[in-house]
């Protein structure tokens, strides 16, 4: 039968589709397998560290602060951050995890390994941002866990918080691997982050609701993205967001259909990978 | 089969250097391949653009008949390369290295295990197996990219330098594995700056000069077109009076050191006839070069090999 084969491994009757599939999962495995490993190999720098901010976050404005400031949104201080403070470790951890993984492998000129591999540019992609999701999401689950020492975490509806979580991990994901690909030293792969990223998260309704802003703040604060998602990710836990949701998931998938779209282009054209 | 195909490759660089100008190379299945040229001649662009590491600017590469173009992932899997510099994770361990790699290629990893296996124990690397890749010397370092390069089993293998800077000894154990594995069928690329390395593994030889292939055929047709050897004299005392060797082209390099260009056609006998004559003892004697490496040298400075024309700077003739 045309097209029938027999493989390198000895299976017969493989056809080459079948055989591109396998070698394409096992490839995919292969990088998320590496970037876990690199994940718990240094977790002292990706684990511990968001763990202990997250603690301190808890400590200072929910316990201490918290208490004077009363109740937000129909719900006590410390409940209304907590969603917040979750979604915040998510977006640092998964950009940073990408960032500096995909910008080292760069650096280290290893991503050669995968360069000169058979796998397409858009699994490449997947991986390395499924890596930066597995650590966002572990790290949120450890700070979800902290956060149940200071509060109870009450969720509304489930799956809007599975996807609002799933979605925010994988844009900043893409985002880390965006800034990587341009990134020609370590500079600038700390620039966003600090300059951007950071001042964002924080501008972006993780402590506040957008409620108590005068209307010009709350305008500027609608034109930053981070509010939709961590919004979207509150409602999932509390019931209550500033804006509306399914605007929200909205303008996470688009960012997800176009930067996924930006990254695998970059990479066929080889920016900041090939001469 | 062609292992290899280059047909017009081309490659201008954004800051306007043209490292390729449209070169023309076959590479034939089990050949062992010579690829020489000095330094910025476009040995590893042609190698980067073969291996997805550098985008071409024009003409075609196909690799066991996969086009690079329509069906990269296919040329991709015949492909192993071993790149000029370290570049593997410094960070990681030796086994966990090979085990990734079969995994980019589509191994399960039960069979990437007893690969990696394998490929430890042919390049000695068995009991660094655990061992973090930074601490290996030099030599293991390049011993560690050949096996990586092996580990999928690819048909074609290509050597960006593979034994720059390691000693001698490493060199010749490599050597003779990489005949080895020619023998079994992988054919190999090799690209070096030891032309010792090139005549001893080889068997043909393209070299490429500022961008364009200025020869190519097989290793012992090319050695064939060097008409002159220059031979190396090491005198006993320096001459009494300047030396006449009629019909040899002679530069005296110092007081006691003699270099005689001598054509194919010619022997020895009457430079030992004129020195004896002229009282001169000769101590000992030695090729300058090998004898791919004056074909090179005639070759990249635009002279013809057959010439004779030697860098005569002293006395003689």
């Amino acid at each position: 039968m045309k097209g029938l084969t027999t493989d390198r491994e000895g299976h017969a009757d493989v056809t080459r589709s079948d055989r591109m599939r396998r070698a394409r999962r096992i490839g995919f495995t292969t990088i998320v397998l590496r970037e876990f490993s690199r994940i718990i190999r240094i977790w002292g720098q990706t684990i511990v560290p968001p763990a202990i901010t997250a603690t301190l976050y808890f400590v200072i404005f929910g316990s201490l602060i918290g208490r004077r400031i009363g109740e937000m949104g129909g719900f006590s201080y410390m409940q209304y951050i907590a969603p917040g403070l979750i979604m915040m470790s998510v977006i640092t951890n998964s950009y940073g995890n990408v960032v500096s993984s995909f910008f080292g492998a760069k650096f280290g000129r290893h991503i050669e390994e995968l360069l000169v591999s058979p796998l397409p540019n858009w699994l490449i992609v997947l991986g390395y941002v499924t890596g930066g999701v597995v650590r966002g999401l572990l790290v949120g689950l450890l700070v979800t866990i902290i956060a149940l020492f200071f509060t109870r975490l009450h969720v509304e509806h489930p799956v809007t918080v599975v996807a609002a979580v799933l979605l925010t991990s994988i844009v900043f994901s893409l985002g880390g691997f965006l800034n990587a690909v341009f990134a020609k030293n370590f500079d600038q792969i700390s620039f966003v982050p600090t300059f951007i990223l950071t001042p964002m998260t924080y501008l972006g309704g993780v402590f506040y609701s957008i409620a108590m802003l005068p209307d010009w703040a709350q305008a500027v604060s609608r034109a930053n993205p981070i509010l939709y998602m961590v919004n979207a990710f509150r409602y999932g836990f509390l019931g209550h967001s500033d804006v509306d949701v399914g605007f929200s998931f909205a303008i996470m998938i688009a960012a997800v259909v176009l930067m996924f779209g930006a990254c695998v282009w970059l990479m066929e054209k080889g920016t900041g990978t090939r001469e | 089969m062609k292992a290899l195909s280059l047909r017009q490759l081309s490659k201008t660089y954004r800051n306007g250097v043209q490292a390729l100008k449209g070169i023309d190379l076959d590479v034939e299945e089990g050949e062992f391949f010579a690829l020489l040229g000095p330094n910025g001649a476009g040995k590893s662009t042609t190698i980067g653009i073969v291996s997805s590491l550098v985008n071409k600017t024009g003409g075609t590469v196909t690799v066991f008949g996969h086009d690079i173009d329509t069906d990269i992932e296919a040329a991709k899997s015949c492909l192993g390369v071993v790149p000029q510099e370290i570049n593997f994770n410094q960070f990681e361990k030796v086994s966990t290295i090979l085990l990734n790699q079969a995994g980019f290629y589509g191994i399960p990893r039960g069979v990437a295990r007893e690969r990696v296996d394998h490929w430890l124990h042919q390049l000695q690397l068995w009991d660094k197996r655990d061992a973090i890749s930074r601490s290996l010397s030099g030599g293991m370092k390049r011993r560690l990219m050949i096996a990586r390069a092996l580990v999928h089993e690819p048909q074609l293998l290509i050597l960006d330098e593979p034994t720059a800077g390691v000693d001698i000894e490493v060199r010749r154990s490599m050597w003779e594995f990489l005949r080895r594995i020619n023998e079994q069928g992988t054919t190999i690329i090799l690209t070096t700056h030891y032309l010792e390395e090139a005549e001893n593994l080889c068997r043909h030889i393209a070299i490429i000069d500022e961008g364009r292939i200025i020869e190519n055929d097989r290793m012992s047709t090319v050695l064939r077109k060097l008409h002159t050897e220059t031979f190396v004299l090491n005198l006993g005392s320096p001459p009494a009076r300047p030396l006449s060797l009629p019909g040899y082209r002679v530069v005296q390099v110092d007081e006691t050191t003699l270099e005689v260009e001598v054509n194919k056609d010619q022997n020895l006998n009457g430079i030992f006839a004129a020195l004896t004559a002229a009282g001169v003892d000769v101590l000992s004697m030695r090729n300058k070069a090998n004898r791919l490496e004056e074909l090179f040298l005639r070759l990249v400075e635009g002279r013809d090999v057959g010439s004779g024309q030697a860098r005569v700077t002293g006395v003689g003739a």
